[in-house]
């Protein structure tokens, strides 16, 4: 078991020095100008001296006139000490405040969305990988449910319950006219403009993770412990169990692969629905240039990957005697 | 009688017909015999087997009757036969060594079948722990996975769960075929042992391997292309064995001690028929050197001598010639 | 009967194989040929009156800018497959390469291989293709294949290693190692035909899988910037207001057309894999 775990934390502290060393590499290798980007939108001088004072200002501000490879180890610095930089895109807000703003949305949409998915779509699936009649109905539909490209559904789903039929809004996390605050009208708006992204979300997660546990389960009922409970007469209950308790086994991975994937993967969703999460800030950090909110969006979500990773490891490790014992399975 | 098989047909669906896999099978079983089942890879031993517990789709019941102990059993009837599996018959799979849950303790797993056929575990728990003794295994496995477990211990385990509630049958399906000799000696000595603690009445061994039935079996059945070909003492099959196929197989076993220098091992030439559309008459007779004209017309399974039977025309002849 | 007559035989009666690729030709053909029949060009300013609903004159209505929508369509469509073919080719291809590789030597280069295969599958895709895409301000629909290619390998490398794992230790190369046959022998003669009919089912999916990450790629403005795509024409009917004014022509058919497509190509996986695997033909 240490072994499992030691070689795990050495993938992903590999990991992490790979992702955060790109992650720095990544703007300043990008076209164009950070800064003087941000001085177009920001100041009115038009003297030429001026702007280029104001220019070396900022460069000395953001450590952009430092040698690369000072620049490279600020970054360490600063990141051990929390300061992700300052955004020039939302200047002067710190990258983390921003960060901070967008996270809850993302929590908020995805965790329920992924979760409830997970678990109704796969006792769904189990459900029917029994039922003959039930599985020839369900099956094409979660078959053409996952081949549907996410965001058609979600503008589907957007025209018809928002414009056709009119009873939920279709952008933004909460109405242009209200001020968050803890009150029930606002509470009350948000879940209204939260429920169609996340029954999207939903939606798609469900179909995917049934299809999955029904293959998953049809296998492990084939499978030769399940013909010897059989043949000893073990009643139908116990099998299903025993098929259900081994074909969560490989779902449980998946999830971990898809809490991983989905961080970035919300982003069609926010954009569909100018719902302000992580992915959405990612992508107007990028069309605006802004290096250093870039730079932390990327580090959280990969940070949010390798956490989420790591967590499903340790809980593989509970739920699977076989990794306790040291013998590794396909997922290694 | 302990055990009788009455015209046992079994056919396997398929999408280009039915396969013929197992016709008009009848015998008997005196309480306390083993019976070994041989004979060539197709032949019909493991339909036979597995049909008198569990009949698995493409496995289709055509007719026949079985009675265990003086009493019917409706190996036609899925639900039905629940009551009389694990506890009046009971099998030991092919595949033991992959019979058990991976991601369950082995105790907890026997418990929880135990209790699912209405046996406290408690119960029975000093007479597993005694069973475990018996084929060398220590208490400890109870609490382990399968997976710590080596074939040979993963093979004896699934023999003491299959046995555990003294069942009427047990049918032994080719546990041999994956250990090394010494543990097959083992394995099977501690098939004869269960029959001698009177923990089953009858056992069916089925195998491809005649010497090991040679060591433990009281009578051989063999079958050929899904028909019974003869049955008879084991003593009687390896010395004086009747039905043509049945000679051809034992002259083919090597002998020990005897060196074949210029010889080469004679199989027996041709291939079994395939049992889509068999053959009309003996299934033998084309690679039958004895066969004629009456061969054309299926030989029925008679009692030649006392418990001797086989399914040979020319044998018949010679019985009904005695009188 | 023969084996090969025996996968004809099911293959003609398979009816997800063959209602699949009914609707892939389809598209497939319209894709093709319909170019030649659009009167304009897909961003071609056609109608000065803006956004119209299908018309006998416009078959799938105009944009909001008075393009011909169903010129966009089957131009779109082309650029699917183009993706489709390349982008899970690339992946296919790439994945075989370091799967089998892994699977067949095993040992050190196993490990090796293994490691680099999970960082890749670790690090979300979508962000580093963000990234990429942001550094090249003019993009082609080439090398949108190579994004999408380069980084859907790590699944192909996994289920191939697996399956290769499998086929090395059967029986059959185990007795052509015995007899002596070269191993690029054993490669090609052994363990080549069962890989075959798996690699098949594993592009398809690549296939399917390359559409819809390009989809997504193209609607949140990543995606090639010197043609139209399905992804693109739902990408500007939701900038320009489709879902308000209620423009349905415009968003309803490039995303119907996707998952049509994709769920043909899933649904002809599922039938391939019961011909292949007699165990699941259904009696």
């Amino acid at each position: 078991m240490r072994r499992y775990l030691i070689r795990k934390m050495v993938i992903y502290a590999l990991t992490f020095f790979l992702a955060v060393t790109i992650d720095w590499l990544i703007p300043r290798f990008m076209p164009g100008d950070p800064i003087r980007n941000m001085l177009t939108r920001v100041s009115v001088a038009s003297n030429a001296t001026a702007i280029q004072m104001m220019y070396d200002y900022y460069a000395r501000l953001f450590g952009l006139d430092l040698p690369l490879w000072q620049q490279y180890l600020n970054f360490w610095k600063a990141l051990f000490q929390g300061d992700l930089g300052i955004s020039t895109y939302l200047f002067p807000t710190p990258v983390v405040d921003v960060l901070k703003r967008a996270v809850p949305y993302d929590v908020f949409l995805l965790v329920p969305a992924v979760l409830l998915g997970w678990y109704t779509g796969n006792k769904f699936g189990a459900f029917a990988a029994r039922s003959k009649r039930l599985d020839n109905f369900v099956l094409p539909i979660s078959y053409i449910l996952t081949a549907t490209p996410y965001m058609w559904l979600g503008i589907l789903m957007a025209w018809f319950f928002g414009i056709v039929v009119g009873i939920f809004p279709i952008a933004g996390a909460y109405s242009f006219s209200l001020r968050p605050t803890w009150s029930v009208t606002f509470l009350l708006d948000l879940l209204h403009h939260w429920f169609l992204p996340f029954a999207s979300l939903f939606i798609i997660e469900f179909g995917g993770w049934a299809i999955g546990m029904r293959n998953m389960i049809i296998y492990e009922l084939e499978a030769e412990y399940s013909r010897y409970l059989n043949a000893l007469g073990a009643p139908k209950s116990l099998v299903r169990k025993y098929a259900f308790d081994n074909a969560i086994l490989p779902q449980i991975t998946g999830l971990a692969l898809k809490l991983g994937v989905i961080v970035a993967g919300a982003l069609v969703t926010e954009v569909v629905f100018s719902y302000p999460g992580i992915g959405y800030l990612l992508l107007a950090a990028i069309q605006n240039q802004d290096y250093f909110l870039i730079q932390g969006c990327f580090l959280f979500i990969v940070l949010g990957v390798l956490i989420a990773n790591f967590v499903i490891d340790l809980v593989y490790l509970v739920v699977d005697p076989r990794t306790r014992r040291g013998m590794v399975g396909e997922s290694a | 009688m302990a055990f009788k098989v009455e015209n046992l047909t079994v056919y396997y669906q398929t999408l280009r017909g039915d396969v013929r896999a197992l016709e008009h099978a009848s015998f008997q079983l005196v309480d306390g015999e083993i019976m070994g089942l041989a004979g060539e890879s197709g032949c019909g031993k493991t339909t036979l087997g597995h049909s008198l517990i569990v009949l698995f789709p493409p496995m289709k019941y055509i007719s026949g009757r079985v009675e265990v102990d003086g009493e019917e059993i409706p190996i036609w009837d899925a639900e039905g036969m629940n009551t009389h599996r694990f506890r009046k018959i009971s099998l030991i799979p092919q595949y033991a060594m992959n019979a058990m849950n991976p991601i369950r303790k082995i105790g907890v797993m026997i418990r929880e079948l135990l209790e699912s056929r209405g046996v406290h575990y408690k119960d029975i728990l000093p007479e597993l722990k005694r069973r475990l003794d018996l084929v060398a295994l220590p208490h400890e496995v109870l609490k382990m996975y399968p997976i710590e477990l080596s074939g040979g211990m993963k093979q004896r385990m699934v023999m003491v769960i299959s046995s555990l509630l003294n069942p009427s049958l047990l049918i032994a399906d080719e546990i041999t075929s994956a250990l090394d000799v010494a543990t097959q000696k083992a394995v099977a000595e501690m098939l004869v042992e269960f029959r001698d603690r009177e923990f089953v009445k009858n056992l069916i061994v089925i195998t491809h391997d005649i010497s090991i039935l040679y060591q433990i079996a009281d009578s051989i059945l063999i079958m050929y292309a899904g028909v019974l070909a003869e049955k008879a003492p084991t003593r009687s099959i390896i010395e004086s064995p009747r039905h043509p196929y049945t000679r051809l197989l034992i002259s083919a076993l090597p002998e020990v001690g005897v060196r074949f220098a210029e010889k080469r091992l004679q199989g027996i030439p041709g291939n079994p028929p395939l049992l889509l559309n068999p053959p009309t008459g003996c299934r033998f007779r084309e690679r039958c050197p004895l066969a004629y004209e009456r061969c054309l017309e299926e030989p029925p399974f008679i009692e030649v001598e006392r418990d001797h039977f086989v399914a040979c025309w020319k044998e018949y002849e010679n019985h009904a010639q005695a009188g | 009967m023969k084996k090969r007559s025996e996968v004809l035989y099911f293959t003609l009666r398979n009816k997800k194989l063959l209602i699949g690729s009914g609707i892939i030709l389809f598209f497939l053909i319209l894709a093709l040929i319909g170019p030649t029949f659009t009167k304009y060009k897909p961003l071609e300013y056609a109608s000065p009156r803006g956004a119209e609903p299908p018309s006998t004159h416009f078959w799938m209505g105009t944009t909001f800018f008075g393009q011909d929508v169903f010129s966009q369509f089957v131009n779109g469509l082309r650029a699917t497959f183009v993706v489709g073919l390349l982008g899970g080719g690339l992946g296919t291809l790439v994945g075989m390469l370091i799967g089998f590789t892994a699977g067949y030597r095993g040992g050190i280069v196993d490990e090796i291989l293994n490691a680099f295969t999970n960082i890749v599958l670790v690090i979300p895709t979508l962000a580093v293709l963000l990234i990429i895409a942001a550094y090249l301000q003019v993009r082609s629909l080439l090398m949108e294949c190579l994004f999408i290619g380069l980084t859907a390998w790590p699944w192909v490398a996994r289920a191939i290693r697996a399956q290769t794992f499998s086929l090395r230790t059967r029986e059959f190369v185990d007795l052509a190692k015995l007899s002596g046959m070269k191993p690029l022998r054993i490669i090609r003669d052994e363990i080549a035909p069962n890989m075959m009919s798996y690699l098949v089912l594993v592009f398809i999916l690549q296939f399917g899988g390359a559409i819809l990450t390009a989809a997504t790629l193209d609607f949140i403005g990543l995606g090639p910037t010197n043609t139209i795509s399905l992804g693109l024409m739902m990408q500007y009917a939701v900038l320009w207001g489709a879902l308000p004014f209620g423009m349905w022509w415009w968003f309803v058919p490039p995303g119907l057309a996707i998952t049509a497509i994709v769920g043909a190509l899933y649904s002809m996986n599922v039938g391939l894999d019961e011909i292949f695997n007699p165990k699941l033909r259904e009696i």
